[in-house]
């Protein structure tokens, strides 16, 4: 039986880049590096995401991510 | 008393504003929250470090629930990298407030009036509460407030110098001719510089290094906490003028000689 095998493709992850499988979704890139969702704001390619979209939007070659977070500040 | 402060429709009793930067561990913060009576803190917006990214964050260590969230913009040095970083910071889910700081020179941290009215502009348009932080232009100040900004915030002297008011008489003018909270931020090192604000009718203070950085950060923000009280109190009380002569406390007649 064939097994389909998922590309590994470059993307950008905060100026960073990673490789991750293609199709992978934000949601699941996050929570493969233990990210809390709750605790981020992700922008995908200069396009701020809403929460409920992170499980729908898949990664592609070359799409640029940040991931942020509060921290202090004055 | 009822002397509340309202800022875009939110009553704060607090005049007193912190920043969460600089501290030296949590608890410091902690401890130096609740001994303040803040109800706003400021935050910056960062990319998450991935090289521990299941690491506790900002978030996890405070009861963010019991405070205004006060984003800023502070690392942007253009406007356009201020409004990105804003609509981030509202994409955090916690806050439509924004600090907004456009700063392009490292030395002194000052802020660039024209990228600061610019971002400004587009951020009242898309919906945020917008406090700009500023250098002591009344003009600037009241082009802030005709472009929709919920307050003004004219700095004492530079981020974390610790000065105190070194413009008193621009913010004078600033408070004098304003038409929404005046907040001074940046530069305070003591409470009496923070009393001062207030008495000249600043509605609040912002401050972060003079209270991070102090030796007992919860001793200092109680110091903040009740210097500001006092200058607040002073001027709602109406102070004496200043006189070049004396004037006798003691009647003048009636004197055994």
């Amino acid at each position: 039986m064939e097994r389909w095998v998922r590309m590994a493709v470059q993307i950008t992850l905060n100026g960073r880049t990673e490789a991750v499988e293609d199709g992978t979704t934000v949601l699941r890139l996050l929570e493969s590096k233990g990210i809390n969702p709750a605790r981020v704001a992700v922008e995908l390619n200069r396009r701020i995401l809403r929460r409920e979209e992170y499980d729908d939007t898949p990664l592609s070659p070359g799409d640029a991510l940040e991931v942020v977070t509060f921290v202090g500040g004055g | 008393m009822d002397d509340k402060l309202v800022i875009a429709g939110k009553e704060l009793r607090s005049r007193l504003f912190l920043g969460t930067g600089k501290y030296r561990n949590y608890d410091e913060m902690r401890a130096a929250f609740e001994a303040s009576g803040a109800e706003v803190i400021t935050v910056a917006l960062r990319r998450l470090d991935l090289s521990d990214p299941s690491k506790k964050t900002l978030l996890d260590e405070i009861d963010w629930s019991r405070y205004t969230i006060l984003p800023n913009t502070a690392g942007c040095r253009t406007a356009d990298e201020a409004v990105r970083t804003a609509h981030l910071a509202r994409a955090m889910g916690l806050s439509n407030w924004v600090k907004l700081e456009v700063i392009p020179d490292d030395k002194y941290l000052l802020p660039d009036p024209v990228g600061t009215l610019e971002a400004a502009k587009r951020l009242v348009d898309e919906g945020f509460v917008v406090l700009p932080y500023i250098n002591d232009d009344p003009v600037l100040a009241k082009r802030l407030e005709e472009a929709g900004c919920a307050t003004v915030m004219p700095l004492a002297s530079p981020i974390g110098s610790g000065q105190g008011m070194v413009n008193f008489e621009q913010i004078k003018i600033i408070i004098e001719q304003a038409r929404v909270p005046v907040v001074v931020d940046a530069g305070i090192g003591a409470p009496s510089d923070a009393a001062l604000a207030m008495e000249l009718g600043a509605s609040a203070c912002l401050i972060n290094t003079a209270v991070a950085q102090a030796k007992n950060p919860a001793l200092m923000a109680e110091a903040m906490k009740l210097g500001i009280e006092a200058g607040r109190k002073a001027f709602l009380a109406g102070r004496i003028p200043k006189k070049p002569y004396a004037s006798a406390s003691s009647p003048l007649e009636g004197v055994v000689r």
